[in-house]
């Protein structure tokens, strides 16, 4: 199976991911041939077969509705590349209202 | 003293031979020495190795030792090591320095290990060459011309060279035992949910998992026992009692029931390969093992169902690096959706995008059922075949890849063919088996690598038969030629 140019944009724009011209004619190829081999398991015939949810069908274990972590902020923010009051900085996101701009 | 195992260096450690400080400094030594070559290690902590050596003295003269104490290990750089760089090999977490300790890596330091440094891997562990990693590829010890494997090929690289006497890695497709194969290490991958996954870099959850490269199967048993367990900060972490490892690995093969998959050694397996392989079976054989042929006939989509559900899991998992929380952020964003782009795309190399790419793909709106559960429903008829297997034999026996190390460069620019070299240790990864690698001769100067694959939590039913094999065969003895003394 084949994929053009124009599926690989709007999947690296959910990817968010820049792609450069050169980049979509590489991936196009290599996402076409990678496509190739994975559509192997069409012609399978699993109708009896449910989907695995879990190598060892295990349900998701749960655990008490209680705190067992303790607050680490400071140490958890250390890392991050702009910080502000406890706060990640993010370029602004909600326009400043005009009023606001004198 | 650098080709002595892990066992052997707990006794010597026991009989106060030596102590953990002159190990460590031993080990150190070689690293600085022989590193350079190789390109094993991301980084190297000296000081932090030898607070910890010399706290592992303090507790073996206090009699407070356990069996791993003083021992030194490198940890492959997808684990997170409390105040050390984890970068996952990429660019992405080239600056992060982790707040937090894996509980790998807890569980180890709690029982004295010292950690000598974090090795060089595939970033985030998406590859079977160790040329993917934003730090250069690692050099095969056996021909510098080849690649490791990996994505575990630094961890492999530096037991083959003997810059550590263990190391942890993580295998989501065969990334323990294929580059344990191509550089002629044991490597074991446990069941999934035996080892934790806590503060271990996510690439595809649902098949994830650390274990241990070592030079012998006595050895990963060692560091096996210091590894597993239940982990509460782990919701797949399996509770479950850990056996002794060390205890049954003696027992003898007499009437042990082996499989051998026809499919395994179908069109594509190297004929020299091939051949070690036939004359590793015999001496199982001699050693009285019965040897069954057997089908797992759904092993030839294994490939394309990996390459559907790894890709759907890491394409979710690495949502998280946007350049917001932490690692490499893009200078000068102009708005948010350019601070998400621009540090993705900067931040992760080619191969990553490439299956963050495939996954989004998969999950998107209308591909989703016809990719993604389509997949996870023919995962299921390939875990069904190894049950159906195990209603005969106890453990399964393949060779650990179709060829030995290929050479740097020879399949980089050719994903498939890449995936390909995967194609006998990917099912075990599927349905959640353990399975391991151990050293059964050398093909083209290559060591080659012999798989055992078992049920689930029989990690100590494949350690028996791969120690019984290596008490038989010296192949995990030779060394390569140019990291002596």
């Amino acid at each position: 199976m084949a994929i053009e140019g124009k599926e690989i944009e709007k999947v690296a724009h959910l990817a968010r991911i820049t792609v450069t011209a050169q980049e979509i004619n590489t991936l196009t190829i290599d996402m076409s041939n990678i496509l190739n081999l994975v559509a192997q398991i069409s012609d399978v015939d699993t109708q009896a077969c449910p989907s695995m949810a879990h190598p060892m069908e295990c349900e998701q274990r749960l655990r008490p509705d209680v705190v067992t972590q303790l607050n680490q902020r400071d140490a958890l923010q250390a890392v991050a590349p702009a910080t502000e009051a406890g706060l990640y900085l993010v370029p602004q996101v909600i326009a400043a209202h005009p009023k606001d701009k004198s | 003293m650098f080709n002595k195992t892990l066992c052997e260096l707990a006794s010597a450690l026991q009989n106060k031979e030596l102590s953990s400080v002159e190990l460590t400094q031993y080990f150190l030594g070689r690293i600085a020495k022989l590193n350079p070559t190789y390109n094993a290690f991301i980084t190297i902590d000296e000081t932090q190795a030898l607070t910890q050596a010399k706290n592992a003295d303090q507790r073996r003269a206090k009699n407070q030792a356990t069996p791993l104490t003083g021992l030194p290990i490198a940890h492959k750089d997808i684990f997170c090591v409390q105040g050390m760089k984890t970068s996952c090999g990429s660019k992405m977490l080239h600056n992060f320095i982790s707040p937090y300790d894996a509980t790998v890596v807890k569980k180890l330091n709690d029982q004295g290990m010292v950690t000598l440094g974090k090795t060089n891997m595939d970033e985030f562990a998406m590859g079977s060459s160790n040329e993917t990693s934003f730090y250069g590829p690692v050099a095969n010890p056996w021909d510098t011309d080849c690649v490791p494997g990996g994505s575990s090929g630094g961890s492999a690289a530096a037991v083959a060279a003997r810059l550590a006497p263990s190391a942890s890695g993580t295998d989501t497709g065969g990334s323990i035992r294929q580059p344990a194969a191509l550089c002629g290490i044991t490597g074991l991958k446990p069941t999934y949910g035996r080892v934790s996954r806590y503060g271990m870099i996510a690439f595809a959850s649902s098949l994830d998992q650390g274990g241990p490269m070592t030079q012998t199967a006595e050895d990963a048993a060692l560091l096996l026992q210091g590894m597993a367990g239940f982990d509460p900060l782990d919701s797949t972490s399996i509770d479950c009692p850990v056996p002794d490892y060390m205890a049954n690995l003696n027992v003898s093969l007499k009437g042990k029931k082996i499989g051998l998959p026809r499919e395994y050694f179908a069109q594509g397996l190297d004929h020299d390969v091939e051949l070690k392989i036939q004359a590793a079976i015999d001496v199982l054989r001699q050693l009285g093992a019965e040897i069954i042929d057997i089908s797992l006939p759904n092993t030839a989509l294994s490939v394309p169902v990996y390459y559907i559900v790894a890709p759907a899991e890491c394409s979710s998992n690495l949502s998280r690096y946007d350049g917001v929380r932490y690692g490499y952020r893009a200078p000068e964003p102009i708005d948010l959706e350019d601070l998400y782009k621009r540090s993705r795309s900067e931040g992760f190399g080619a191969e990553v995008k490439r299956r963050i790419m495939l996954g989004t793909y998969v999950l998107s709106k209308g591909y989703y059922d016809a990719y993604y559960i389509k997949a996870q429903q023919v995962r299921n008829l390939i875990s069904q075949d190894f049950q159906h297997a195990f209603t005969q034999v106890d453990c399964i026996l393949s060779p650990t890849t179709p060829t030995p190390a290929f050479k740097t460069g020879a399949k980089l620019n050719d994903p498939v063919s890449m995936y390909w070299s995967d194609i006998y240790t990917i099912a075990a990864n599927l349905a959640g088996l353990p399975a391991m690698s151990i050293p059964a001769g050398f093909a083209q100067k290559l060591p080659i690598g012999l798989q055992l694959i078992g049920q689930h939590f029989q990690e100590a039913q494949l350690l028996n038969v791969a120690h019984r094999f290596q008490q038989a065969t010296a192949w995990h003895q030779y060394l390569p030629n140019q990291i002596s003394e």
